[in-house]
């Protein structure tokens, strides 16, 4: 006779509460995610921010000023807006296939930022492959964005959903590829590593001077993964009266909203980390991390450091993208395959062999 | 007990392929099937495999069959449909693959009955490993283009033939 004792074994351990160290460690493992999502979170009011601000200097106007000191809470009294509106589901659309899009969408979103460096020991999840989870998951919102379309019941819907997935998976190529050229600069595809293997010279060990062609075709692919100006032809409103979010309103509306701000967060962090040195102090023979690593409160300091260095040149590529944003005119949807698949693919292509033979000639 | 959370979805959204009525979701259950072999890749130790998965399989091919579905104004089935008048000859046809499935499947390595199973297996360290682990990408990388790089080199010229037609074709 087998007596079970682990049974045993589980009451004992609930009477002396030996199991609340369990509870603890998931609680644990928790709070990393959560503080991750809550900055992200901000950072995405920080964006809607910016984006008016610098669209109002643009064009020489005055942005927001009612809703909080400078117009700061202007994006939350948006989604609070949003968040009370009345939810419509199109009568004879598919219900589910409308409610799951915008959902897809923003996770897929939502997941990569668990692979970016933000300081030294700052990543939610240092994996091997890490970059090449970023292109793995934002292969699955095109997925989103044709369920949105195709659940709205509306032929302009529908043709806008088509033109934004034939548009994103269009724009996966060269990114990949320029991903890849990144890898074999840095011999991993780890984020923490690439970020290391720019760290020797400074401002001069930049990616971006290893790889000047292919910072290009990753700012241009990336502000068309993200559907922003000058490739928002799914959202434009003159063209497709918003496209595939024609039908959306209240909630699942700011989630779309959301969701191509997210995606220009996590674009401008993938620049920063790929191209621009990540959370190194750029000024050459300057070795400030090393200095900080003495005791534990300059430990944190220098991470508090790293932290503001990655924001501060995430902030670059943000200011670029939201100014070509207000400059640049809108491409037409031939252009914009067009350029994708005859101009960007061959360049980065081009890119990827160029980088291979030097890698060969030096070693 | 992750193993099974992750396979028998993959597994029902398989039969769901077959049994939806409308035809767009049974395009959207392979995309779960993807999402679920993805992740027992990862739970194999295949990082890269299961990275492939999505870029490949959701990302291009159901993305592909999503755009033909969608365009086309299929009916949706009729909901009496009399699926029992295929049971002869699809049972025939079913008990022959299962019947394979047992033939390949069951050895030594993989035992499908629970009969007594000798459990001292082999258990040995690498411990090469835990001087310098090569990452999936450096062990594919050292026999793709070494020892069967004319396995490689075909299918690109294929590959590019391919593209180049695509790209060109307006």
């Amino acid at each position: 006779m087998i007596i079970y004792t682990t049974e045993v074994e589980d009451i004992n351990s609930f009477y002396t509460l030996e199991s609340l160290k369990e509870v603890y460690g998931i609680i644990w493992m928790l709070v990393p995610i959560l503080t991750l999502v809550l900055g992200i979170t901000i950072g995405v009011l920080v964006i809607v921010w910016l984006e008016r601000e610098i669209s109002a200097g643009i064009q020489q106007r005055i942005g927001p000023e009612y809703a909080g000191p400078l117009g700061i809470l202007q994006a939350l009294a948006d989604g609070t807006k949003l968040l009370f509106k009345e939810n419509i589901l199109p009568s004879r659309g598919n219900t589910r296939l409308f409610s799951i899009g915008p959902a897809i969408a923003v996770i897929s979103i939502l997941l990569s930022f668990s692979v970016i460096p933000f300081s030294s020991r700052l990543i939610l999840a240092d994996l091997n492959i890490g970059i090449f989870l970023w292109i793995a998951i934002s292969s699955i919102a095109p997925v989103g964005l044709l369920m949105s379309g195709y659940g709205s019941n509306n032929k302009y819907s529908f043709l806008g959903g088509l033109r934004a997935a034939a548009q994103s998976i269009s724009y996966e190529i060269p990114l990949t590829l320029c991903v890849l050229s990144i890898s074999l600069l840095s011999n991993s595809s780890s984020t923490v590593d690439i970020v290391e293997a720019q760290s020797k010279y400074g401002f001069w060990g930049w990616n971006l001077w290893r790889q000047p062609i292919g910072f290009i075709v990753f700012l241009i692919s990336s502000l068309a993964e993200c559907e922003r100006l000058p490739f928002d032809l799914p959202e434009a409103e003159e063209e497709l009266v918003a496209g595939y979010q024609t039908e959306y309103s209240g909630i699942k509306f700011g989630l779309f909203y959301v969701a191509s701000y997210l995606n220009l967060l996590l674009s401008s962090l993938f620049v920063t980390v790929l191209y621009l040195g990540g959370w190194n102090i750029s000024i050459p023979y300057v070795f400030a991390p090393e200095l900080f690593e003495i005791n534990k409160i300059n430990g944190i300091i220098g991470t508090t450091i790293g932290i503001f260095i990655t924001l501060a040149k995430t902030y670059l590529f943000l200011f670029i993208s939201i100014a070509t944003r207000w400059t640049l005119p809108r491409l037409r949807m031939d252009q914009l395959l067009n350029l994708g698949w005859k101009f960007l693919l061959p360049i980065s292509l081009g890119n990827l062999l160029l980088t291979t033979s030097f890698q060969l000639l030096s070693l | 007990m992750i193993l099974s959370i992750l396979s028998s979805p993959a597994l029902v959204s398989g039969l769901m392929v077959a049994r939806a009525k409308n035809p767009v979701h049974s395009v959207l259950f392979p995309i779960l099937v993807f999402r679920d072999t993805s992740s027992l890749l990862l739970l194999l130790g295949l990082d890269f495999s299961a990275m492939i998965f999505p870029v490949v399989h959701i990302g291009a091919i159901a993305v592909s069959f999503l755009f033909v579905v969608m365009m086309f104004h299929i009916q949706i089935a009729e909901i009496h449909e009399e699926v029992l008048r295929y049971l002869p000859v699809s049972g025939i046809i079913g008990l022959i693959f299962w019947w394979e499935m047992f033939f390949i499947l069951d050895n030594e390595t993989i035992p499908l009955l629970p009969t007594q199973r000798n459990t001292t297996s082999l258990r040995y360290t690498v411990y090469a490993v835990k001087v310098r682990s090569w990452t999936n990408l450096e062990t594919l990388g050292n026999l793709l283009y070494t020892y069967y790089s004319v396995w490689f080199l075909v299918p690109s010229t294929i590959f590019k033939a391919l593209s180049w037609g695509v790209s060109l074709l307006k």
